[in-house]
């Protein structure tokens, strides 16, 4: 495998999730090739991805990552185009862009490094932080419930909806690759335990399984994706692709 | 008689637009110089909506007060406009059917034309009157049945045998008052500011359009979208249009949107991104009356200095302002090419009148696409590499292409050290000089006319000021490039002149501020900021005395 890794210092803390998902993410572009991937990054520790591999990069602003990544398809359809993106990213700042994007179909692959906090502005509640979660920005515990973004991503008309985890790198890789080659838009939400702020690692290791179906009829997937609710840490939680059209 | 003032209004829904349009095509087939100024309301049906055009054997861009002929498909038109119609040789025409009032004692001559009874005879729709009313006009002007048909035939795409019987009577029943003689072959295309701007960005190599529907902006999008060689997307806001052109710019595809300051507004953002990330950014930023939503369909020229100022940090930009339809097709041109030429942003400052006033356009020069300084795509690439412009590659090759909106290294990698930040913000200052002597070489204003006192304009005023300066001893100075500004050019405009005035269609004199920062002192300052533009007699009037 080339080596893609740019010898830049890296800032993420050890132990960060973010190193599982570099991972995949040189997994995956070993196997398709660099010349025709361009990875386009959002503002945040997730962000940083770009300045940390040796491929094409649009490092663009905060929440606009996918708006840019959309130019960058329309610029060249020969691209495959991966936006990684943060959840203060896209669900707070750019949850338009996200919504139409997968409303529209458009061909590119989202990755949401989900940490369910604002990391890299230290330690703020996000709308997946579960309700209850205590941070700078909420020091008496959220109040506010979590949304579920599978909920939301299969209510706009994604077309390819999973979900994968930093602990499962195998995994995570194969179903990225499998979001980079389906045809239209992709949506990966991958849980990513932030080790400063929000380290789930132990809950997430105790609680996620793989789905067995390669992936799911809508309905179900519709079903399926309301397992887990983003609030508590009771139920189990699954890792795989909920629904591909 | 060789100059005409001529007004046809209705109701929206009325198509005293199209109407507008004929005639004007009526006078461009026999050779005149047209302009068309369009007064219309943020509204879909009812109201008042009118188009003033102007005739003349001249280049009149601008409007006068006092009327030659009023074309009314309702009775609101008659009432709003009769007082501007001369008692000397003007003509009043109007539906029989509109109203029971008398006009006879007003002075002018007055046609009745039964137009919704010829429209019903032929069993037309309603909307047909006002192909009824333009063929009685042109009529009335003693012009020739051929041209009609030709114009008719260009300018309507629906029910066109219906709409030429509709003509044929209303000729036939019309008596002509006066002949008008051709004055020679036609002087140019009729079009609006923002055609303009659509075929000169084209020329200049435009493959990608962007927008947001925002009014006076939105007829550079509905061009495109009718235009099948440039790709064309209508995405959920401005801040994702402004993105999305960032986007298709870093893979090489020459790409622009269009807005008024609102969108612009939500654009500043991305804007600061083009200059850091020198990703080739061009948006036409089409002023109406503001703040906020303002008043969307009237003119204003508010957002200049918000233009030359938006988007945070140290940032530079090109930034030109057209005065008509010839120099929006040429200044986009020249923003294009520049944007990409320097890797900034381009900004094409319009306003109301330009974007939807309609032109005589003549081409005077024509726009070509010239190539941005290219790299190899090799495995070795640099985004950022060199003194002052970087070569550019684009994703897709061996080349490693990483643009960024961090303050970054020659690769393209975010850094904080202090010598490197330094030495990229002075990589893009030297650019930036680069630039501003590539403007010396540039028309950056135009003299008109000598004299000791001087008037200063940007913008749509310059028609109405042109012609209210045409007898006087004032010097006219147009400011066609606001950003680099050209000190050098203005000092020379001014040589001789003792006393400067600014025209503007704003309350706070922006164009005075911009001159004021360059060390230029405005002495005085004609404003209007009433969502109208100027008309030419009321600049003669305040002219005249100088
Ligand atoms: C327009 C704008 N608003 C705010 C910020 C400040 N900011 C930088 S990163 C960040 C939060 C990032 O959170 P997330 O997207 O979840 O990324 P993470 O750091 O958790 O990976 C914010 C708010 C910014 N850069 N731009
Ligand atoms: S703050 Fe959290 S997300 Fe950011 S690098 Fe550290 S562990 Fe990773
Ligand atoms: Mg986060």
């Amino acid at each position: 495998m080339e080596n893609i890794v740019l010898p830049t210092k890296n800032t993420w803390c050890p132990g960060c999730g973010n190193f599982g998902i570099q991972k995949a993410i040189t997994n995956i572009v070993s196997e398709i090739g660099k010349e025709k991937t361009v990875l386009v990054s959002g503002v945040g520790c997730h962000g940083k991805m770009a300045d940390y591999l040796d491929i094409n990069s649009f490092y663009s602003l905060h929440g606009r990552a996918i708006a840019s990544g959309q130019g960058v398809k329309m610029g060249n359809e020969e691209l495959n185009v991966i936006c990684s993106v943060g959840d203060g990213d896209a669900y707070e700042e750019g949850m338009a862009h996200l919504i139409h994007a997968a409303k529209r179909d458009a061909d590119i692959t989202v990755i949401v490094h989900n940490n369910r906090v604002f990391a890299l502005t230290i330690n703020q509640a996000t709308s997946t932080s579960p309700k209850g979660f205590i941070s700078n920005s909420t020091p008496q515990g959220k109040t506010e419930e979590a949304i579920n973004p599978l909920k939301i991503m299969l209510a706009v008309g994604a077309g390819f909806v999973a979900r994968g985890y930093v602990g499962k790198i195998d995994h995570l890789s194969r179903i990225i690759k499998q979001g980079v080659e389906h045809k239209g838009f992709s949506f990966i939400e991958i849980l990513q335990p932030c080790v400063a702020w929000h380290n789930t690692f132990a809950d997430y290791n105790e609680r996620v399984y793989e789905l067995e179906k390669e992936f799911l009829p809508l309905q179900e997937a519709e079903e399926k994706v309301k397992e887990w609710d983003y609030n508590n840490m009771e139920s189990k939680i699954a890792l795989g692709v909920f629904y591909k059209k | 008689m060789k100059d005409f003032q001529i007004i046809i209004g209705g109701e929206a829904g009325e198509g005293s637009k199209k109407a507008g349009m004929i005639i004007a095509n009526f006078f461009n087939v026999y050779g005149f110089n047209v302009f068309i100024h369009e007064d219309y309301q943020s509204l879909i049906k009812g109201g008042h909506n009118f188009s003033s055009i102007s005739v003349s054997e001249r280049k009149v861009d601008g409007v006068r007060e006092e009327v030659d002929f009023v074309l009314a498909l309702n009775e609101d038109t008659i009432f709003k406009h009769k007082n501007k119609i001369k008692k000397e040789g003007g003509v009043l025409i109007y539906d029989e059917n509109c109203t029971d009032k008398d006009f006879s004692a007003e002075g002018f001559k007055v046609v009745k034309v039964p137009l919704m009874e010829i429209v019903k005879k032929v069993e037309g729709i309603n909307l047909m009157k006002n192909t009824a009313l333009v063929s009685s006009f042109a009529k009335i002007i003693g012009l020739k049945w051929e041209v009609i048909e030709e114009v008719l035939g260009k300018e309507l795409k629906v029910e066109l045998e219906k709409n030429i019987e509709v003509a044929k009577l209303a000729f036939q029943e019309t008596e002509t008052v006066k002949e008008v003689e051709a004055v020679g072959e036609k002087k140019g295309e009729l079009i609006s500011g923002n055609e303009a701007v659509a075929l000169g960005a084209v020329d200049a190599g435009l493959e990608c359009f962007f927008a947001y529907p925002m009014t006076p902006a939105t007829g550079i999008l509905r061009f495109f979208v009718n235009y099948d060689k440039v790709k064309t997307f209508q995405p959920e806001n401005e801040i994702s249009v402004a993105n999305m052109v960032l986007g298709a710019g870093y893979t090489g595809k020459r790409t622009m949107t269009g807005t008024s300051g609102g969108g612009f507004a939500l654009m500043t953002e991305a804007l600061s991104l083009s200059a850091q990330s020198e990703t080739p950014f061009v948006v036409a930023l089409s002023q109406r009356m503001g703040p906020a939503s303002g008043v969307p369909t009237y003119q204003g020229q508010g957002d200049l200095l918000f233009a030359l100022n938006a988007g945070h940090g140290d940032m530079m930009r090109f930034v030109v302002a057209p005065g008509d339809a010839d120099d929006a097709y040429y200044l986009t041109g020249e923003a294009l090419n520049t944007a990409w030429k320097y890797q900034l942003p381009s900004i094409i400052i319009l306003d109301k009148e330009i974007s939807e006033n309609t032109y005589t356009f003549k081409k005077e020069k024509q726009v070509e696409k010239r190539e941005a300084l290219l790299a190899e795509n090799n495995a070795d690439y640099d985004r950022y590499d060199g003194e002052d412009i970087s070569p550019m590659a684009f994703p897709g090759g061996e080349a490693v292409v990483k643009a960024t909106s961090y303050e970054h290294d020659k690769k393209g990698v975010v850094t904080e050290d202090a010598e490197a930040i330094k030495k990229m913000q002075e990589k893009r200052i030297r650019k930036y000089e680069k630039l501003r002597q590539e403007v010396e070489e540039m028309e950056t204003v135009r003299v008109t006319g000598s004299g000791s006192v001087a008037v200063v304009f940007w913008g749509s005023t310059k028609g109405a000021v042109l012609e209210a300066v045409k007898d006087l001893e004032i010097k006219a100075i147009q400011v066609l490039i606001m950003e680099p500004f050209s000190k050098k050019q203005m000092k020379e405009a001014l040589v001789g002149v003792e006393k400067i005035i600014s025209i503007e269609t704003n309350a706070t004199g922006q164009l005075s501020k911009v001159l004021q920062c360059n060390g230029f002192k405005v002495d005085e300052e004609i404003l209007k900021y009433n969502g109208r533009p100027f008309s030419v007699d009321e600049l003669e009037e305040k002219l005249k005395d100088l």
